[in-house]
């Protein structure tokens, strides 16, 4: 299928992620707020906007000031919110030319999105919690358990699947948050500061998981303010007002992430 | 499966806030009981008002005095009705037409038994032929008799209230009552005809015409004189004859300027029929517009449940929740809202139909309980659908943000 769209480099997979000339606008006339420009046309200073590659398996850690625009890049990628210019390639499909129904199916097969304020259902199961894109996927009952306990047990809350969000921990929220994202085995990881309310313990925990998830193939993108956090990625883009000012390789993108054996230490193989 | 989870979302959703749900169920509940209860109030007053004109007998034409086209014409000419008007009427038995004729008098008064005392809503002095004209039938002792008019005995026959009300569980047949001063023997009770609402056809005392004027009225003029037409069939042909007939007893030339008035119960029936219809309509507008704000209730509930869980929305949005998918677990708590609501209001309604309400026995309409369930659930649809396809419709990122 790949090889049908990209005739030009059969041998190599197309990028997943594939962004030219993203920008993003706020508001009107004289109050808009490009929150993603990209480098200005030397002409004309216009915003020419973001361009990105994102390789099949790669780990990228999107760092940046506050409001330099991380997130409104994440929602995009996420399919959660509409660029104001420019195209977005997700597998080699543009994203842009889906409709509605289309773009619910993207969310449900392709992305697995996790939130920094976690955004779990209120009022439902840890368990339930994490049925629900299988449910909307149209998965039986007996198939959708099943799948939902292995991934709670995956992020180690196998025992916590009977509780509801208001009685478990932040670290243990983000955990169910982390075992739905992935419970539809997508391709692609999307995490808007994942540890951003967490403490250091619980933030190598849910770090570990999308280590390992990494490791397995998935193309895991993640927003971070700390350096500590960032180091478990393979490549780091840094933002600047709207705009990529750096994009360092950490480590190859076919190789195990960085950190790895940190996270496999207390998780014996 | 869809349609299942759809379900079971939106059973969860309503139990999340079991009192908010409940209440809007009960606006629901209101409006549906009430349009089935006040519709079979309506009904069940137009059946008793037909029972009541029906068991006065459909062969019976009341003659009352005045003029049947209103009261331009002075007083002094109207000449009043009297005995001779009745037994010009008996006495003219050539046409067929016309099988008995009664004149009464109504007065009132209050009737003694030892120490107690009542007031019967009216005393009517007649002829035997009352009682089958105006189709009372004795149901315990004998009707007085042509020889107790002749004779102006001091006997009555009571109403069923009167003799409840004078007698209680005593056996009223043979004791002596005391009306205005004058004793009387009462010979019968009527067989109860139920009230129609308005007025107790039940609560009489019936006594011989002469006694009656003796005692109570003076032998001037009557108030009506009850006809009996042969058959349903000839109630045309007695009204002519009556007509006739009084037209010469009164020497007046002109049948426009009559100065009394023939009412046969058919038109009566229709005027009452007409009457009740008026009030069930009314009936029904107060029950519809309590429905409508039952269907305000179920729309301002969901929308700001909507408003409410608009992040939530947001969430399943962005876990692939179809657009469908959400639009069908509001639509489905609404119609739950309105389905279960409707229900209660349905046994409520019927339960209550139950109870006579002032005086009328509702009779439910079979056609209002469907349709005030239908309409009931038709409004929870459409008024849920705004609310529900507003929360389809967000952006996830919109709605994710929504605070
Ligand atoms: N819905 C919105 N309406 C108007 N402006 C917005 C909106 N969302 C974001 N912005 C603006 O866009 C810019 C980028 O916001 P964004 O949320 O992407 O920042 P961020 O890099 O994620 O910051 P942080 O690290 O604090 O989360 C900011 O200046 C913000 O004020
Ligand atoms: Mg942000």
């Amino acid at each position: 299928m790949r090889h049908v769209i990209d005739k030009r480099v059969p041998a190599d997979p197309p990028p997943v992620i594939r962004i030219r000339h993203l920008t993003k606008a706020y508001g009107h006339g004289d109050a808009t707020v490009h929150a993603l420009r990209g480098p200005a046309d030397p002409a004309t200073g216009a915003p020419l906007g973001v361009s990105l590659d994102i390789e099949q398996g790669d780990y990228v850690a999107v760092m940046g000031s506050s409001g330099s625009g991380k997130s409104t890049l994440m929602n995009i990628l996420g399919c959660l919110d509409v660029p104001t210019a420019g195209r977005y390639l997700l597998d080699g499909i543009d994203v842009g030319h889906l409709d509605e129904r289309q773009l619910s199916l993207v969310r449900n097969r392709k992305i697995g999105f996790i939130f920094q304020s976690f955004n779990l259902v209120p009022r439902t199961t840890a368990l339930a919690q994490v049925e629900l894109p299988l449910a909307y996927a149209g998965v039986r009952a007996a198939e959708r358990r099943r799948r939902a306990e292995a991934a709670l047990a995956l992020v180690g809350l196998a025992e916590r699947a009977g509780h509801r969000p208001n009685e478990l921990s932040g670290g243990q929220q983000q955990r169910v948050a982390v075992a739905r994202a992935l419970v539809t085995a997508p391709a692609m990881l999307l995490a808007d500061e994942p540890t951003g309310n967490l403490d250091s313990r619980s933030t190598e925990d849910v770090l570990a998981i999308i280590d390992r998830l990494n490791a397995t193939g998935r193309t895991v993108v993640l927003i971070t303010h700390e350096d500590e956090v960032a180091r478990h990625a393979k490549r780091v883009l840094r933002l600047v007002d709207g705009q990529i000012v750096s994009d360092v390789r950490q480590a190859p993108v076919d190789g195990p992430p960085p950190l790895l054996h940190r996270a496999e230490a207390g998780v014996p193989a | 499966m869809i349609l299942w989870q759809m379900l079971r979302f939106a059973a969860g959703g309503l139990a999340a806030n079991k009192v908010r749900s409940a209440l809007t169920m009960l606006g629901v509940l209101i409006g549906v009981a009430s349009v089935i209860l006040l519709l079979a109030v309506g009904n069940g007053s137009s059946v008793a008002v037909k029972e009541s004109i029906t068991s006065l007998g459909t062969n019976a034409l009341t003659v009352s005095s005045g003029s049947a086209y209103g009261g331009a014409r002075s007083a002094s000419s109207v000449k009043k009705l009297t005995i001779a008007d009745a037994k010009a009427l008996a006495g003219d038995a050539d046409s067929g037409a016309i099988k008995s004729v009664a004149p009464v008098v109504t007065t009132s008064g209050t009737a003694l038994y030892g120490n107690v005392s009542y007031s019967p809503g009216s005393i009517v002095g007649t002829y035997p032929a009352y009682f089958e004209t105006a189709n009372q039938k004795v149901a315990h002792g004998e009707y007085f008799t042509d020889d107790d008019v002749l004779g102006s005995r001091k006997v009555a026959v009571l109403g069923a209230t009167t003799a409840k009300q004078l007698f209680d569980t005593e056996d009223p047949v043979g004791k002596k009552i005391t009306v205005g001063g004058t004793p009387f023997t009462v010979v019968g009770v009527l067989q109860a005809k139920g009230g129609s609402g308005f007025t107790d056809p039940d609560d009489v005392l019936i006594a011989p015409l002469p006694t009656v004027q003796n005692a109570f009225t003076g032998f001037g003029p009557v108030n009506q004189i009850l006809v009996q037409a042969s058959s349903a069939d000839s109630t045309d042909a007695a009204q002519a004859e009556i007509t006739r007939v009084l037209l010469g007893t009164h020497a007046i030339a002109d049948p426009t300027k009559a100065d009394f008035r023939i009412t046969n119960q058919a038109s009566l029936l229709t005027a009452r029929e007409s009457t009740t219809k008026t009030f069930t309509v009314l009936l029904g507008a107060v029950a519809a517009i309590s429905l409508l704000v039952g269907g305000i209730g179920i729309t301002n509930i969901m929308l700001v449940t909507v408003t409410e869980r608009t992040r939530e929305i947001g969430i399943r949005k962005a876990l692939g929740a179809p657009r469908a998918v959400i639009l069908g677990q509001f639509l489905t708590e609404s119609t739950l809202l309105s389905v279960v609501g409707a229900g209660l209001g349905v046994l409520a309604g019927i339960a209550g139909s139950h109870f006579s309400i002032v005086g009328i026995k509702p009779v439910v309409i079979p056609e209002s309980v469907l349709g005030a369930f239908g309409i009931a659930v038709a409004i929870g649809l459409f008024f849920g659908s705004y609310p529900a396809n507003r929360a389809a419709s967000l952006r996830p990122i919109d709605a994710l943000r929504h605070e």
